[in-house]
């Protein structure tokens, strides 16, 4: 169907994916189980599960930094080959490099890429200011707050103008306030990028206050539960969505869903401890 | 509310201005500043004159042990006249050219090969169990070996001093690599690093610290060996200052000799310091009180 026009195609498609490890001690698991997620242009989709469900393997199967050990990874139509560089990417921890100031971070991917210098200075400067981060050029990530090094790091995942934003919980290690800021900067590059975003989390008002739709995993092997549209208008104002009322309906329901799996996932990592 | 209530009417104890304690804590740090000089300078005392006074009152015999005033006497005939060998400068520097010489080509093998190993797990897991063979022989042994083959020349030494640098300032590398942080380089991928880039921008910088620590200590085992090839048979050199001493029994030679060669060390370790706080300015200052 689609796939026939690769204008019209998806830009993610996981077809009947799964992924088995080799264990340190020699065993097989299996970390996810026939997948499948489709994620069309422009569409900001949340990936919620229990802890260590697997959520972080399916982006790695995206980026092309591990294969599927079954099924089909498609982007835009297209067989996955190595490191895509329509796809960008947020980690969860720090991953800015310590030895090289904020713009030289930022200019990273053009430089790598083989922009010329100053055409990628020029752009990184641009992008400093989009993340408000103007003045702070030549100092180093360590001098840097910790939500100050995620607008770095948005600032040099951007940069690369991505059409696929993979971002593995990026903001779970900051504190509350600073989180919801970073949201709105989030949704603010998001509109204007315009590109297709598989944002995982387990922070279940995080994925319905940006998503157009969540995923809900099950506990390990991780395969898709249900998927939950979010119909909330935007632009959206992630500080002040979180009291309306079909946002709480809709939390209310999803995390019905989600808490077998959560109860689940604990009782399978207990009895793995004892 | 009552919070600023409270702030813009907080009175601070008399004494306890932000100047005040500002001073206060400027003159504690100086005050330990000159304690840790004090003490440094006191204890270099105790024990020269300690010496001193041992050798004067026969408590130790002086032909053995020397004291500090005859070594002080050989260290200013030695700079004034001249060794029996010739002017001490120009053995000084016969030494300082092996050290260097094994210590810039040494580290510089070893940094390469480490990284080189580092990144390939097959030729790493190929060629461990040959350099662990190696390491296991104890340097000076080779120094008689080099000595045959290079001769007594600058040769043998800087073979010497080579190997002596080598093996530690690879092992850093090496491990180095391997602590290299796996988000950096999965971010540099994707951002759009490849091979020699990905190798350049997160690889040999994230191993740098584990480098440096190696070339502190690699600079002495640069001189050990230098020296110990100088002792076995040289023409030239510190070494060679020690062998003719112990030969005519003169314990002040022996003692001059070493003082020298702590001199350079120290100022080696001091010079690779300043280098390493120099290239390093990304990292956070360490929270000590200097």
């Amino acid at each position: 169907m689609s796939a026939t026009d690769p204008n019209e195609s998806p830009a993610i498609e996981l077809i009947n994916v799964s992924r088995r490890f080799i264990t340190p001690d020699g065993k097989s698991m299996t970390a996810i189980r026939d997948f499948n997620m489709s994620v069309a242009r422009g569409e900001f989709v949340a990936v919620v599960g229990p802890t260590g469900c697997g959520k972080s393997t399916t982006l790695n199967l995206v980026t092309g930094l591990a294969s599927p050990s079954s099924g089909e990874v498609r982007l835009f139509g297209g067989p996955v080959n190595g490191i895509d560089p329509r796809i960008g990417f947020a980690f969860q921890t720090d991953a800015l490099f310590p030895w090289r100031s904020v713009i030289d971070n930022v200019v990273a991917g053009p430089l790598f890429r083989g922009k010329p210098r100053e055409e990628a200075y020029a752009k990184g400067r641009e992008w400093l200011a989009r993340v408000h981060l103007t003045g702070h050029e030549s100092k180093y990530p360590h001098q840097l707050s910790g939500g100050m090094r995620k607008r770095v790091s948005l600032a040099q995942t951007f940069i690369n103008e991505p059409q696929i934003l993979l971002m593995d919980e990026p903001f779970s290690a900051l504190d509350v306030q600073t989180r919801v800021v970073m949201h709105d900067v989030l949704l603010d590059l998001w509109s204007e990028a315009k590109a297709s975003v598989v944002f995982v989390t387990h922070d279940l008002e995080e994925a319905i206050a940006l998503a157009d739709k969540v995923y809900v995993l099950t506990s390990g092997p991780a395969t898709v539960k249900s998927v939950y549209p979010v119909h909330l208008p935007r632009p959206r104002i992630v500080s002040e969505i979180r009291y309306q009322e079909d946002f709480i309906a809709l939390s209310k329901t999803i995390w019905d869903d989600l808490r077998d799996e959560v109860t689940r996932g604990a009782a399978r990592d207990e009895a793995r401890a004892a | 509310m009552t919070d600023t209530a409270i702030t813009s009417g907080a009175i601070f104890r008399a004494g306890t201005s932000d100047a005040e304690i500002e001073a206060a804590a400027a003159k504690a740090a100086r005050h330990r500043k000159h304690m840790v000089l004090f003490w440094r300078w006191a204890i270099l005392a105790a024990i020269l004159g300690g010496w001193e006074i041992a050798s004067r009152t026969a408590i130790i015999d002086e032909f053995f042990f020397s004291s500090p005033s005859a070594i002080y006497e050989r260290l200013v005939e030695w700079i004034t006249e001249g060794t029996s060998e010739g002017p001490l400068w120009f053995h000084l520097w016969v030494t300082m050219e092996e050290s260097l010489i094994g210590f810039a080509t040494g580290s510089i093998a070893g940094i390469v090969v480490g990284i080189a190993l580092g990144r390939n797990r097959m030729l790493a897991d190929i060629f461990s169990i040959y350099i662990k063979v190696i390491n296991s022989i104890p340097r000076v042994v080779l120094a008689p070996i080099f000595i045959m083959i290079f001769g007594l020349g600058l040769a043998s030494k800087v073979a010497l001093s080579f190997v002596m640098v080598f093996f530690v300032v690879f092992a850093n590398a090496f491990q180095g690599v391997r602590e290299a942080d796996r988000n950096l380089m999965a971010n540099a991928q994707i951002l759009g690093a490849k091979g020699w880039q990905l190798t350049r921008s997160v690889v040999i910088p994230s191993a740098m610290s584990w480098i440096f620590a190696s070339l502190h200590v690699s600079f002495g085992f640069a001189i050990v060996g230098a020296i110990v090839g100088e002792f076995v048979g040289a023409r030239y050199g510190v070494g060679l200052l020690i062998n003719i001493a112990k030969g005519s029994f003169d314990a002040a030679g022996m003692y001059a000799a070493i003082v020298i060669i702590m001199v350079v060390a120290l100022a080696a370790e001091y010079l690779m310091t300043w280098v390493e706080s120099s290239l390093a300015t990304w990292r956070p200052a360490p929270l000590q009180d200097h």
